[in-house]
């Protein structure tokens, strides 16, 4: 653990750097408001007293970060789970979508990959429209998909996880692609010796060597898959979800609310790529993989 | 039979052709004047019925035929691209009244040309100009299906315009709003995305560049920029309207943060990609620090740092149009989009869409044209 104890005091010192760097703008873009506040009440506080002012507005510009802490805490340990201020609440609805359309995502990059491998036909004529559909900015097209499932009578949850799908079916539809192909020639020599049929190479050969860049490429698609959840939330008029609780928090000027949202996202976001990195290792370990 | 060859896609659509033959109407006007033959229904494919599905069975039997590929794929582009046209055509004014023998025909023309496509995709052509032309032409008939069966379907079986619009709408909707969507595309890509862009990008390289310098930043900014890039940091967006207002500083504001991790973790990975020996041997010529970075060890991590630029270009425009999503001026692509969706101009928003598409794909392809002329010396770029 050599490298991990090199590496934990630059980045605790970077992240307490941060945390100043936060107070520090927290009072300078809260001071105007609170001066004007000062101004209207006839108030002029000493310096000290100014800044713990800025600090603990209710909606300030720049909430400091045990205002961001504070609120987190509330809403994800004082609540029931069931009420839906609870954060823990709005994660899991997000979560569930999260991880449907990251099913579906995988599920379909791999048969892409598949497909791509075996028919040539696909190859030459599918890959380059991939790439070409990750240029759309398909999340600006979410909004529409949700209100046209909408109309057609499927809401819920399938419309969400189908944008997760479209963005993380493409990391790992490229990921396995390289992944299958990677056998070196050598390799797929000996199972042509060992008169292999194809389905054979597959699995014993292709299959066994693409499960790295599998869970690499995983790893990236259940971040973009999250991304697509919480974008997926912002045009359904915001019931529940990460997504609707930035936005309610965008249309009340709930600022603390918005960053103890964010702060939720990134710990979901976190866990997730966390859980799939260890899959990795287990799988890896299971096949008989040493640490390199 | 040594001049007998069918693939089984050519089989197949001559299967289909003889159903639609034998099912008869194409369409329900027509399965009317057939009930009564003494009545005079104006009906779709009065006189290219026998046209279209003879071009389908003629451009089959012909590939099933041993020639060579080049007249096959052309005769087969030709049948499939004509009886498509005329089926799309034909179905003008009775949208919505096909019957199986219409997709029977559709399914069978999309059959020959996918044989088109893999005889295409099994030539080897000697020169390189015909290679390239290759390239484009298999993905473009592949693109080009994409549209003619989502026509046909839509026209054929009338799915409501407010779903789906068929692309020729779509078309049409571009023509027609030309000066809305140029307005929006200057609002969004001009202001927004390309300032965001630039400055995201450049401040992620500055910093990568003194993380480079000072080994203690590296080491700890370089965990937090991995972590940090799987987060979903398009939530900022609600915070910079609020901070910057509705006008485009807020959203260059988010795609400045969305670009700049990439930016910083794939140019420190690039920063370490020069080889040893290349580094020994600029330690060997005295080589200083600047030198060494500018001479060896940034163009070594160009390819990386043209990466984050190609990943950067999508993420920026999508950081631009989510942004407007929580509040704009009256002008902007994300805007245009949450508008017309709720007005249910559904055409609109899909004309929206291509036009993001299209300038997605030019932002990725001038990224990636200046990738080829700039890192030239690269294995994937010399084809070796």
């Amino acid at each position: 653990m050599d490298s991990f104890r090199s590496k934990i005091i630059p980045v605790t010192s970077i992240l307490a750097g941060v945390v100043v760097i936060w107070y520090v703008f927290a009072v300078i873009l809260n001071a105007p408001f609170q001066r004007d506040l000062d101004s209207r009440a006839n108030q002029s506080p000493g310096t000290v007293e100014f800044i713990g002012k800025t600090l603990s507005q209710p909606k300030p510009t720049l909430p400091a970060p045990h205002q961001v802490a504070v609120n987190f805490f509330e809403n994800t340990f004082l609540r029931s789970i069931t009420s839906n201020r609870s954060l823990v609440y709005n994660a899991w609805v997000t979560l569930s979508s999260t991880l449907l359309g990251f099913a579906f995502g995988t599920a379909l990059g791999i048969v892409i990959a598949v497909g791509i491998v075996h028919v040539t036909t696909l190859d030459r004529s599918l890959m380059p429209w991939i790439i070409a559909s990750q240029t759309i900015p398909i999340l600006a097209v979410a909004p529409m998909i949700i209100v046209v499932l909408a109309a057609v009578g499927i809401t819920g949850l399938i419309p969400k996880a189908l944008i997760s799908t479209y963005l993380s079916f493409f990391p790992v539809a490229v990921g396995m692609v390289k992944g299958l192909r990677s056998p070196e020639i050598m390799h797929l020599d000996l199972m042509h010796t060992y008169n292999a049929s194809r389905s054979q190479t597959f699995w014993k050969l292709r299959v066994p060597a693409s499960v790295p860049f599998l869970f690499t490429s995983m790893k990236v698609a259940v971040a973009a898959s999250l991304v697509g959840a919480i974008v997926g939330e912002l045009p359904t008029g915001a019931v529940a979800g990460i997504g609707a609780k930035l936005l309610s928090g965008a249309y009340y000027s709930q600022t603390i609310d918005i960053w103890s949202a964010l702060v939720a996202g990134s710990i979901v976001a976190a866990l997730l790529v966390m859980v799939v990195g260890i899959a990795g290792r287990l799988v890896d370990r299971a096949m008989g993989g040493r640490p390199a | 039979m040594t001049w007998l060859k069918p693939s089984w896609q050519s089989v197949l659509a001559i299967l289909f052709c003889l159903i639609a033959f034998a099912l008869g109407a194409m369409s329900k006007p027509e399965a009317a004047a057939m009930a009564e033959p003494t009545a005079t229904i104006v009906y779709p494919y009065m006189g290219t019925k026998g046209l279209i599905l003879g071009l389908l069975l003629v451009a089959a039997l012909v590939s099933a035929v041993r020639l060579a590929p080049i007249v096959e794929a052309v005769i087969l582009f030709i049948g499939a691209h004509a009886a498509a046209w005329l089926l799309i055509k034909g179905i003008g004014g009775f949208e919505g009244t096909a019957l199986a023998p219409y997709f029977l025909a559709l399914a069978a023309a999309w059959l020959l040309a996918w044989r088109c496509v893999a005889l295409l995709s099994s030539l080897r052509p000697a020169t390189s100009g015909a290679k390239t032309g290759l390239r484009l032409i298999i993905p473009a008939i592949f693109g080009a299906w994409i549209l003619i069966i989502w026509e046909a379907v839509t026209r054929g079986a009338g799915i409501p315009f407010i779903l789906l619009p068929p692309p020729s709408a779509i078309g049409a909707r571009i023509a027609n709003s030309l000066p809305i969507l140029g307005s929006d595309v200057r609002q969004t890509i001009f202001k927004a995305v390309l300032i965001g862009y630039i400055v995201g990008n450049l401040a992620g390289f500055v910093v990568a560049i003194l993380a480079d310098r000072v080994p203690f930043l590296r080491r700890g900014l370089l965990p937090i920029g991995n972590m940090v890039s799987a987060l979903p940091i398009i939530g900022v967006a609600p915070i910079m309207v609020m901070w910057f207002g509705f006008d485009w500083p807020s959203k260059a504001a988010v795609v400045i943060i969305m670009t700049f991790f990439p930016m910083l973790v794939n140019t420190v990975a690039g920063l370490a990609a020069s080889g040893h020996m290349e580094r020994d041997l600029m330690r060997t010529y005295a080589s200083a620090y600047w030198p060494t970075l500018l001479k060896l060890r940034l163009p070594a991590a160009m390819p990386f740092i043209f990466n984050a630029l190609k990943i950067n270009s999508t993420l920026a425009l999508i950081g631009a149009i989510v942004a407007e999503f929580f509040g704009t001026p009256v002008v902007g692509m994300g805007f245009r989009i949450s508008t017309e969706v709720g007005r249910m101009n559904i055409d609109m928003v899909w004309a929206e869409i291509a036009v993001a598409a299209l300038a997605g794909s030019v932002f990725y392809g001038v990224v990636a044209l200046i990738e080829r002329a700039v890192t030239f010396w690269h294995p994937s770029v010399r084809g070796g």
